[in-house]
């Protein structure tokens, strides 16, 4: 009995030992192991882990830079909010001249709301925090869960669409940027509806890349780009600008043809951007996932 | 000034330095980008243990990572070269005497040609590091290749210049201090 018990506690001080030998190899396994498991497990983990505190804490320092940042910006700024406001005011009933009904008898045999329901709500959303040199961009928006932003919100500027909302604290949210090697956006030709994926290689800032394609369509240089009617998340409204095809490339191994498209939203100048909330995004993802598997 | 609070104010301008100044320099090239903030690394005093460094490491890489988003990316090369860093001072510093009267790493401390190797190698350590993370989740071999010669370049010019700008002084450990 005290034998093996003698034995126990040697190969106890043996443990220890090897601990206090290796405590600085030890440590340096254990932290490189944290920081690649928050590395890969960021999305999931992120607001279990830190709760947003971080996400608000870097939002208030980002705040405080871009009230200064703004000053330079605010006449391009300006000039591209009076455009936008200029192309709405084109819109307005005021703007058409109506049809002449005075000759003709016309009988209404509609009897319902021609109007239709509402699908989509914008809040508009400060960008406080942006960048475009990483290899993953991600921008940080001053309006957050408590003034109603959702994740998997699509994110619109002035000019095109941005992003999407991939996670949110109180009042800040982060918006995946289309500049990202993970952002996958539906997105289609105007001219034959063609859909496909619209990703970004990495490389220059102003262009994206939209795959998939079907080599039967017909596409030149020039053709505007639009956001699908068709996506999984369904951020989007469908027919919002997303750009111009500045490059056709013909992949001769498959039956797609890959376009690199001028992205219309400037990505070095966003001060203001829009954020879509899909009302109907849960009805119809909730009908999709009832679809049988067989 | 206590080199506690020295190291504090450098904690928090580096990582302001990299995340409000060189993150918004507009990209000339995919392959160039600036990196300098794990200069602080560098810069710390040898007194450290090695289990504090790394953890002092671990802590501004992510908080480096914080601002870029990217939980992690920058954690890992940080931890990385503070784990090597002990072992290199070990190699190219005459133990006896340079640990004893200096303070912490610099062209006056070590002489210039060992610390220069010294910045030569962690941040090379550090951007082939950062890059590789980069090259698992997507790119080739060329990307890889391409932006570690780049970004070190880039990054050794831009430490060159900081300790031209600020030279610190290499002041003599003292009884007192």
């Amino acid at each position: 009995m005290p034998a093996t018990c003698n034995l126990q506690l040697a190969s106890m001080r043996n443990i220890f030992l090897f601990i206090r030998r290796f405590f600085n190899l030890l440590l340096f396994l254990a932290l490189e192991g944290l920081a690649i498991y928050t590395l890969y497990n960021y999305n999931k983990t992120h607001q279990a882990f830190f709760g947003g505190i971080a996400n608000e804490v870097t939002g208030v320092v980002s705040k405080k830079y871009n009230d200064v940042e703004y000053y330079f910006q605010l006449k391009k700024t300006n000039e591209q909010l009076a455009e936008e406001n200029a192309n709405l005011r084109k819109m307005l009933p005021g703007s058409f001249e109506t049809a002449d009904t005075a000759k003709t008898t016309y009988i209404d045999s509609l009897a319902k709301d021609t109007l239709g329901t509402r699908k989509f709500n914008f809040l508009v959303a400060k960008v406080v925090n942006n960048s475009v040199t990483q290899e993953n961009n991600y921008i940080t928006l001053h309006r957050g869960a408590q003034q109603g932003v959702k994740v998997d919100m699509g994110v619109i500027g002035p000019d095109g669409i941005v992003g999407k909302v991939i996670f949110i604290s109180d009042n800040y949210s982060r918006v995946m940027s289309l500049l990202n090697r993970k952002s996958k956006v539906s997105a289609m030709l105007k001219k034959g509806l063609y859909s496909g994926e619209l990703e970004w290689d990495g490389k220059d800032p102003s262009f994206l890349t939209l795959h998939s394609i079907p080599k039967s369509a017909k596409v030149q240089k020039g053709d505007t780009v639009l956001t699908s009617n068709v996506s999984e998340k369904l951020s989007f409204p469908a027919g919002l600008m997303v750009g111009r095809v500045e490059e056709i490339i013909a992949d001769p191994s498959s039956n797609f043809l890959t376009l690199k498209v001028r992205s219309a939203t400037n990505f070095y100048t966003l001060q203001y951007v829009y954020l879509s909330d899909n009302l109907e995004a849960a009805e119809q993802q909730q009908l999709e996932s009832k679809t049988p598997k067989d | 000034m206590s080199s506690l609070l020295k190291n504090i104010i450098r904690f928090v301008f580096f990582i302001l330095f990299q995340a409000y100044v060189l993150d918004k320099v507009p990209p000339l090239h995919e392959y160039v980008k600036p990196i300098l903030y794990f200069l602080f690394i560098l810069w710390l005093p040898f007194s450290l243990s090695r289990s504090l460094q790394m953890i002092i490491a671990f802590i501004f890489g992510l908080c480096m990572d914080y601002f870029t988003g990217t939980p992690g990316l920058h954690a890992v090369p940080c931890v990385l070269i503070a784990y090597v860093r002990p072992f290199l001072l070990n190699i190219l510093v005459p133990q006896e005497t340079t640990e004893l009267s200096y303070a912490q790493p610099s062209a006056k401390s070590l002489g210039t040609m060992p610390y220069s190797i010294y910045v030569l190698i962690l941040t090379f350590m550090h951007n082939a590091c950062l890059v590789l993370i980069e090259w698992l989740q997507f790119g080739d071999f060329i990307f890889f290749i391409g932006k570690v010669a780049a970004t070190t370049a880039i990054s050794l010019l831009l430490i060159f210049v900081t300790e031209v700008l600020f030279p610190r002084k290499a002041r003599f450990r003292t009884n007192a201090a």
